[in-house]
């Protein structure tokens, strides 16, 4: 067996589109542990692994941890705030100490782009990116891609259009490389002022307003507007841009087919989506929630097991299928 | 170095009289279908077990609870073999405390597979009583665990093979020995 998926997951850009099936496949079962009265399986017991979150983040640590307490291992949290980031500690000083106490995994938020790739470069564990910089979020557009294919059946052909902030967004970057890999349709629709100069050489449509998109799509995955880019003056108000391009009741009225809404969260009520439509029959938000830990499983497990030089070491009667 | 040779052990009418005979100790061993649930072991075992109840429901006129269970998360050895490509369904019909539980696989052998069942049985419930039902016993064991019901006893050494095929995966019924594939 080779390595599933090698040693650290950084980002769909250099994921193959059969490993990325791997572990949307590999998630299915996951979603099943999850329901059960007692809610773990043994397969990660005796791993160790620290959630190093130099950005605040609450679902997707949350996410993660639950995913990790599912599978056995143990896990700490470190944040940036209370450690000591705070006296200077560079990221490899901080993920060097950890690592002399003997840990297996790393999942590692952090503001700046290339963070993951820069630690995983750097340690003997198994890094995971749980979003750095504007670069990428490969498990949030993993539970997307599940998420469309649970509601659709399917993602190739699926017309999928990115709705809000692209040009900050680490989560639209990792949704395009995901979905284009997988055969879909992908658009973007945003003030032009957030949209990344290139863009459609990614191989994307990009559609002016959001009536088009909502004309055009099966899936909106609306992005949240960082209340801080008004500030930065890249949009003239919160109000202004919901009149714009806030994906409200009115406007998916007239969506010529069933349309399905997704978002990242966490949400601006009222700032890129109407709650209406946040909690009405074509959002799949919490699903995307569920759906996420069944995802980290996933990539948890598949990362914990992939040493192809010790798979070859144990290739004996008992590694086979029937015992 | 030799060529595996193959050798069938148990034709399609073979395997039927063996899932009978299974079928029927079943019922002794569980004194009838009151409590009984049969959890197949994936991905033979499932089919296995169904074909198991099909017997019982013939006999008996009654459709026992069948289950689904993949181990592949309880295995010991994820470090050495890698994760398993593709992970099975577990569905299992309600909790299992207060049942008889027989558990049915294609083959016995190190016993670690069964041993992995018998931890993930565990987080569903409290079973009476966890019985083994297995259709080839090829010897071999690394725990020590044995079957309550065999379909088939076969003496093999760890360089052979056991292949056991269904009419509803392979498109028959039939155990073939392969001796000598794998070295």
């Amino acid at each position: 067996m080779t390595a599933a998926l090698g040693k650290d997951l950084i980002g769909l850009e250099r994921l193959s589109p059969d490993q990325i099936r791997l572990i949307l496949d590999t998630a299915e079962p996951f979603k099943e542990v999850s329901e059960r009265v007692i809610k773990k399986v043994p397969a990660l017991r005796g791993k160790t692994i620290v959630n190093l979150f130099f950005e605040s983040s609450t679902r997707t640590r949350i996410s993660f941890e639950f995913a990790e307490k599912r599978l056995s291992a143990d896990t700490v949290n470190v944040a940036a705030t209370g450690s000591a980031v705070q006296k200077g500690e560079t990221l490899v000083d901080t993920a060097k100490n950890l690592e002399a106490m003997r840990i297996d995994m790393v999942v590692i938020r952090h503001a700046s782009s290339g963070a993951a790739q820069f630690l995983g470069d750097r340690i003997r564990s198994n890094v995971v990116n749980a979003g750095d910089g504007k670069h990428e979020h490969p498990t949030q557009a993993l539970l997307d891609l599940l998420t469309i294919r649970d509601k659709l059946g399917r993602i190739e052909g699926v017309k999928v259009c990115l709705v809000g902030d692209i040009l900050h967004s680490r989560v639209a970057r990792s949704n395009i490389w995901g979905l284009t890999k997988l055969g879909a349709q992908v658009a973007v629709c945003g003030p032009h002022s957030l949209m990344p100069r290139g863009i459609a050489d990614l191989g994307v449509t990009v559609l002016r307003r959001v009536e088009e998109a909502i004309e055009w799509a099966d899936v909106l995955n609306v992005l949240r507007l960082q209340l801080e880019r008004m500030e930065a003056g890249f949009i003239p108000s919160l109000r202004e841009y919901y009149r714009v391009f806030g994906v409200t009741v009115e406007r998916l009225a007239k969506a010529p087919r069933a349309l399905t809404v997704m978002h990242p969260g966490p949400m601006n009520r009222g700032v890129e989506i109407d709650s209406r439509v946040a909690d009405g029959p074509h959002s799949v938000i919490l699903d995307q929630v569920t759906n996420g830990v069944a995802v980290r499983m996933a990539v948890l497990y598949l990362l914990a097991g992939g040493r192809p030089e010790l798979a070859d070491a144990a290739k004996g009667p008992a590694a086979g299928g029937t015992d | 170095m030799s060529r595996p040779e193959r050798t069938t052990i148990l034709d399609a009418r073979a395997v039927s009289r063996a899932l009978q005979h299974m079928a029927v100790a079943v019922l002794e061993l569980a004194h009838g279908t009151d409590d009984l649930v049969l959890i197949g072991i994936q991905r033979r075992g499932v089919e296995l077990a169904e074909r198991i109840a099909k017997l019982i429901e013939q006999q008996e006129g009654v459709l026992v609870p069948r289950g689904a269970l993949d181990i592949t998360l309880y295995r010991d050895d994820l470090q050495t073999v890698g994760p398993k490509p593709v992970i099975g369904e577990t569905r299992l019909p309600g909790d299992l405390t207060g049942k008889h539980a027989v558990v049915v696989d294609d083959v016995l052998y190190t016993g670690r597979t069964v041993r992995a069942a018998l931890d993930e049985l565990a987080d569903f419930g409290r079973p009476k009583r966890i019985s083994l039902c297995v259709l080839v016993d090829r010897g071999g064991r690394e725990l020590p665990i044995q079957a309550d019901i065999v379909g088939k006893v076969v003496k093999t050494g760890p360089g052979d093979r056991v292949d056991v095929m269904v009419q509803e995966l392979d498109g028959k019924d039939q155990v073939d020995l392969v001796r000598g594939a794998r070295q």
